[in-house]
């Protein structure tokens, strides 16, 4: 008996099952004498059969299954094969094409962020060599430093400083921004004199063209 | 010629330290002289915000002693008179921070540039009190008619006779005419009687001086407040102007009234 009758391969959409030769009864024992012994190594997954023009009866697609079931797999997938057998998957719910890939946005890691749930209360400060999230408010008189960017999802009405080692491109963002003072590397604004009401909005501060400004958020779309 | 030394400070706590500080180094500014008062109540900073400068503040007295930055870089000016210049304290800091040397230094230093030196002390009589009584030439103690805040006035007087004999002054704040006629508040002459310390003010209530201090803008400033105007006279005496007292007014009912609505 031929050993290759089939490729079993991992792949991140499942186990993908490719028959290499042409009888079923063969790629059957060979599936089974390779999970056999896999042992549990494939159990729960998800099996994707890729045929390549071969076709398949409802039989010989059951006894699949079955054989499947028993190691605890599920067949999910049907590629290729013939308008027969993709018919005959779909009418056991077998999709018959993988859903598009959504392609991953790259993530490049912009260093370590301290995160702190707590309110900073007047006298209280908070320092970190790197970025800052804060859940909770800055209250006046506490200050938080860090030496890239701070986020708090809350109130900032204390001393907030970013890029305090000189990162101009540090930003501060704030679900009410409202500082005493708001510093980006070595650039120092200060709160309006006039002490306004003004609705809550989440803002972004930056520095731009030489100047630190705050930027509405704005829900896209 | 260095300038003149002056620590408010008053035992109690609330009696209006920071409120006395405040209106004293204005009304200074307003009759011309170079004022720069400094804040010693670390940690529980709040002169800056009384004189409405806490959003310019980047450097403190604690940056000073330690050496970060030189005492004109921490100076911040005030936004309606130019001559005058506040050292703020430290707000993530502690009094355990500073040394009385270290006080001493700096409010010398600061004599050296201004004609006044304001000291707003920390309230108690510990460590915060000593260090900025230490470099007063003048000892300003606050207190209010009550056993309470004249009993801790009585305490800081006898401290401070006990330490370097540092001149002192009492100013009576928060008085009520109407409540002293009727019996039910200390009258200024049985605190004086008792502290046996020259007065140098007698501070009415004033419901200006809540709304003054909540606006950074103190009644000093206001030529409307009874109690700003008497901080004028008492800075004019600390000039060396002979300034009588001006007899406390009692609220007529319609000022009552109309203070009442404000």
């Amino acid at each position: 008996m031929d050993q290759r009758a089939l490729t079993l391969k991992g792949t991140p959409e499942g186990l993908v099952l490719h028959p290499l030769i042409g009888s079923w009864e063969e790629v059957l024992s060979a599936l089974e004498r390779s999970l056999n012994e896999a042992g549990s190594f494939f159990q729960g997954g998800r099996v994707i059969l890729e045929l390549q023009g071969q076709s398949l009866g409802e039989e010989d697609l059951q006894l699949l299954r079955a054989l499947l079931e028993q190691h605890e797999l599920e067949l999910w997938a049907v590629l290729g094969g013939d308008e027969a057998v993709q018919h005959l998957a779909r009418m056991y719910g077998i999709r018959t094409r993988l859903p598009a890939s959504t392609p991953q946005p790259s993530t490049k890691p912009l260093g370590n962020a301290l995160l702190s749930a707590k309110t900073l209360r007047s006298g209280q400060s908070l320092y970190f060599p790197e970025h800052i999230t804060l859940v909770g408010d800055i209250n006046p008189g506490a200050e938080v430093t860090a030496g890239g960017n701070i986020v708090v999802w809350g109130r900032v009405q204390g001393v907030v400083h970013a890029g305090a080692m000189g990162d101009t491109t540090a930003v501060i963002c704030a679900l009410d921004l409202n500082p005493s003072q708001l510093r980006i590397a070595t650039l120092i604004a200060r709160a309006p004199e006039e002490k306004k009401r003004r609705p809550i909005k989440p803002e972004m501060a930056m520095i731009r063209d030489g100047v630190i400004v705050a930027e509405p958020w704005t829900p896209r779309g | 010629m260095a300038g003149k030394i002056i620590t408010v400070t008053s035992g109690k706590g609330g009696v209006g330290k920071t409120t006395t500080t405040a209106n004293l180094s204005l009304a200074m500014a307003l009759l011309g002289k170079r004022v720069i008062c400094i804040d010693a109540d670390i940690g529980l900073r709040n002169l800056d915000v009384m004189l409405g400068l806490e959003n310019r503040i980047v450097y403190d007295i604690v940056n000073v002693i330690e050496g970060r930055c030189a005492l004109q870089k921490a100076l911040v000016r005030d936004k309606r008179f130019s001559e005058l210049l506040l050292l703020p304290a430290a707000q993530t800091r502690d009094k355990g921070d500073i040394t009385e040397d270290d006080m001493n230094r700096i409010a010398h230093q600061a004599a050296e540039l201004a004609d006044y030196v304001f000291i707003d002390s920390p309230a108690g009589i510990e460590h915060g009190f000593r260090y900025a009584t230490k470099p007063a030439d003048l000892v300003l103690i606050v207190t209010y008619p009550e056993v309470t805040a004249v009993r801790d006035a009585d305490r800081v007087i006898g401290l401070l006779e006990a330490s370097d004999h540092t001149p002192a002054k009492l100013i009576i704040n928060r008085i009520k005419p109407e409540l002293v006629r009727r019996n039910e508040m200390l009258d200024a002459d049985a605190i004086v009687d008792l502290l046996a310390i020259d007065l140098i003010g007698i501070v009415p209530e004033d419901s200006m001086i809540l709304a003054a201090a909540n606006r950074g803008q103190p009644a000093v400033l206001d030529p409307h407040s009874a109690a700003g105007q008497v901080f004028l006279e008492i800075a004019r005496r600390l000039n060396g102007e002979d300034v009588p007292f001006s007899p406390l007014k009692e609220p007529s009912i319609l000022q009552r009234l109309f203070g009442s609505l404000k």
